[in-house]
């Protein structure tokens, strides 16, 4: 049906563009603030890390 | 020689956390606090996440919860969205698509909270149906609805509601699709 494949252009253009725009923020640079913060995590450990 | 942490592997997600919570907040500064809050909180409740299931999803569903409870406290507080998926778009050298994909970032960043994290779970992050409803303490049925209320949405803003206006204004984003598709393949 016409209408159907319509629907599915536009779900699928829209899917495509939040794919996309997603994607665009996964590949930012992770701020150096995390890496710190997994470094404190860390040393709060009383044997290092280690269970 | 330390024995290899398993929580080592939260870093692996933090990028997909920061889009996600992007998502939900609108505002960078706000997200990074909220993936900060969430790495603190998977951290000291590791041993309550279970070994073999989906790490992604577990960290995914705590920054969510967190999300919502912080705003819930923060109800009367307006919301701060800055523009953060357009703002840093803006920059970017523009060509062909550019336009469309802003024009679609400050569409998505009207949709209500429900809606833009239905969306983005199941049509940007590749959970399926089940796992977002799980994350999100609610039927499958419910998360279809809101994601396809968030697509009618868009495709209303983006008046690609109808097959006229779409062959007239969206020749940049079928750009964008076909340079998508050449990339992927």
């Amino acid at each position: 049906m016409a209408h159907d494949s319509e629907n599915d252009n536009v779900r699928r253009q829209i899917d495509e563009n939040l794919r996309r725009v997603y994607q665009e923020k996964v590949e930012e640079q992770l701020p150096d603030r995390f890496k710190q913060l997994l470094d404190q995590l860390k040393a709060q450990e009383p044997n290092g890390g280690q269970k | 020689m330390t024995a290899k942490d398993p929580r080592d592997a939260i870093v692996d997600h933090l990028p997909a956390l920061r889009a996600f919570a992007m998502s939900l907040c609108r505002n960078s500064a706000q997200a990074d606090d909220l993936v900060q809050d969430t790495v603190v909180k998977a951290w000291t409740k590791f041993d309550k996440f279970q070994q073999g299931t989906n790490l992604r999803a577990w960290l995914f569903t705590i920054l969510r919860n967190t999300f919502y409870s912080s705003r819930r406290k923060a109800q009367r507080e307006v919301a701060d969205v800055d523009g953060v998926f357009s703002a840093n778009l803006a920059s970017k050298p523009d060509h062909d698509g550019r336009l469309a994909l802003k024009d679609f970032e400050v569409a998505f960043a009207q949709l209500p909270d429900e809606q833009r994290e239905a969306l983005v779970l199941v049509g940007a992050s590749g959970f399926s149906y089940e796992e977002a409803a799980e994350m999100c303490k609610c039927a499958v049925g419910t998360i279809k609805s809101r994601a396809n209320r968030g697509r009618a949405k868009l495709a209303e803003l983006l008046q690609l509601d109808d097959s006229e206006s779409m062959e007239l204004t969206d020749q940049s984003t079928m750009a964008v699709l076909a340079a998508n598709a050449r990339s992927a393949s």
